[in-house]
């Protein structure tokens, strides 16, 4: 603690002039470091939600005078102002520390502490402001849901990066409010995760996401007793998280949020399939989606899922707008079908969508298609769980075998990759 | 001799890892069209961190070897297909 109050300081010392701080650091600490040095001076930290050179360059123009921290060796995105943190808390080891270098900063509530970004429709990225009390708020709130706000000092490690809303919230911010230990690595390979788990004290949590999740499961690694696992970022096929109980012998719990809204949700979906918001947000549904409001949400926010209240404070989510599914008068929506799809046991992940010409039937219904990996199944068998499921309108045309579903870095389906798939499946065999 | 050998394992083993690769990812090229010492992972083939997964996970069902970054060889195993061949070679356990 007393190393990581110097270093912020050290760092301070060592930033240029200018207002915004472009926070690139792979490493954890060295992240925290630089988002502590950057809260101390009056500074607003810029998390890009990648290192694609595109998009480091647009958040240089959006704030020109912004810093560029970064741990890399070779860090070529480019930018005009790097500074090498590691190199800034090298040279500073010499320097004296001042007698007011132990002791926590005082940072307001309101201080504009970072800026979020979203991929715009223009392809720009928008920003999105995150004051530090409201941060702090949620993830109190969300520390005590999680059984994280007792005495108890936890070990948090998290395979989501830093600078990504759900990590900097459930890694990041989760320690600093309250005290805990935070993993500065952040493994890859499901050895090196199982591995780096077993070298933490108990009590330990892992934060991580459905695609980590299916990865550490199917490997084989033979996983360590956890805490606490976190979900966040997509749907958890139900048996997923069955498994991921049994496996880790620990509490799964899946967070609803979204990077305009921070996080503002939670359920243990072995329990129950009710998420019970955190307190004093309310959400409303409107004909496009539902306005999320109220407790931490500084910008009233419309989201673009389909939800059910079923109490003041709980609701059920019934997949994303675009997803809605209307079939000869049948609602559904794409992220309940895949939900259902991914229950069949033999089903290791699958997804339906809207194939891109699936009004090739003879009575011009448009159908939709689902692509899935089952090695173990087969096309009847398959179907004939699936009927037990869902309507039958929902059946999908076609439904594709595939090796894998085309996920990109965050876990999500692109729309085109999926129907480059079905274009490919129709190539491929006769109509 | 038993240069030659190894040798001809080294290629049989390529040959299968190249089609596991273009299977597991569903790539449409053919499993003799990754040369064996252009870049798997970013330029080269294109990989991304989310097919490194796939194929960490499909080389530890088939060969018993567990990929770890943490030996810091993780640039050099995914640097080319040859490299990631000799790493199986190295540490297969079936």
């Amino acid at each position: 603690m007393s190393q990581f109050l110097s270093d912020a300081r050290q760092l301070v010392r060592a930033l240029p002039q200018g207002t915004h701080v472009l926070n690139a650091c792979s490493d954890r600490y060295h992240f925290t470091v630089g988002l502590a040095a950057a809260l101390i001076s009056g500074r607003v930290s810029l998390l890009p939600s990648s290192q694609a050179p595109q998009l480091m360059q647009q958040l240089a123009a959006f704030a020109p005078d912004a810093i560029c921290l970064s741990d890399e060796a070779d860090d070529s995105n480019a930018l005009p102002r790097v500074l090498d943190l590691r190199g800034a808390l090298m040279n500073a080891k010499d320097a004296p520390a001042g007698p007011a270098a132990q002791e926590v900063p005082h940072i307001d509530a309101v201080q504009l502490a970072a800026y979020v970004f979203t991929s715009g429709s223009t392809g720009r990225p928008l920003p999105h402001r995150k004051s530090f009390g409201p941060l702090i708020g949620c993830v109190r709130e969300g520390a005590s849901r999680l059984g994280l706000a007792g005495v108890a000092r936890w070990a948090i490690l998290a395979t989501v990066p830093p600078q990504h809303m759900y990590g900097f919230e459930s890694s990041v911010l989760l320690a600093l409010a309250g005290g805990h230990a935070l993993c500065a690595e952040r493994p890859f390979y499901p050895a090196d995760i199982a591995a780096a788990l077993e070298r933490l004290p108990r009590p330990r949590a892992l934060v991580t996401t459905p695609v980590h999740l299916r990865a550490l499961l199917g490997s084989g690694v033979e996983l360590p007793a956890v805490d606490l696992v976190l979900c966040s970022t997509a749907p958890l096929a139900q048996q997923l998280a069955v498994e991921a109980e049994r496996r880790f012998d620990a509490r799964l719990l899946e967070i609803y949020g979204s990077t305009e809204t921070g996080q503002i949700a939670i359920r243990r979906p072995t329990h129950t399939a009710e998420w019970r918001l955190w307190s004093g947000v309310s959400l409303e549904l409107e004909a496009d989606g539902s306005r999320a409001r109220g407790g931490h949400i500084e910008q009233p926010t419309l989201l673009p899922d389909v939800l059910e209240m079923t109490g003041s404070e709980s609701f059920l989510l019934h997949g994303r707008v675009s997803d809605l599914v209307n079939i000869a008068g049948k609602r559904s929506s794409l992220a309940y079908l895949s939900y259902q799809l991914n229950s069949i046991p033999g089903v290791e992940d699958g997804a339906f969508f809207h194939a891109a010409e699936s009004s090739g039937s003879h009575t011009g219904v448009a159908r939709v298609a689902a692509c899935v990996v089952a090695p173990a199944l087969d096309a009847a068998r398959l179907l004939e769980a699936l009927r037990e499921r869902i309507d039958a309108v929902f059946l999908p045309r076609p439904l594709l075998f595939v090796a894998r579903l085309p996920r990109n870095d965050t876990g999500k389906l692109p729309l085109t990759a999926l129907e480059s798939l079905a274009a490919q499946a129709k190539s491929a065999t006769p109509a | 001799m038993r240069h030659a050998a190894a040798a001809t394992n080294v290629e049989a083993l390529s040959a299968e890892v190249a089609g596991l690769i273009v299977q597991a990812l569903n790539l449409e090229i053919s499993p003799a069209e990754i040369e064996p010492d252009q870049p798997l992972y970013g330029e080269g083939l294109g990989l991304d961190s989310i097919d490194i997964l796939e194929i960490a996970l499909v080389v530890s069902k088939k060969y018993g070897v567990q990929l770890r970054a943490d030996s810091g060889e993780n640039t050099r195993i995914f640097g080319s297909l040859r490299a990631l061949v000799e790493y199986i070679i190295a540490h297969r356990t079936k």
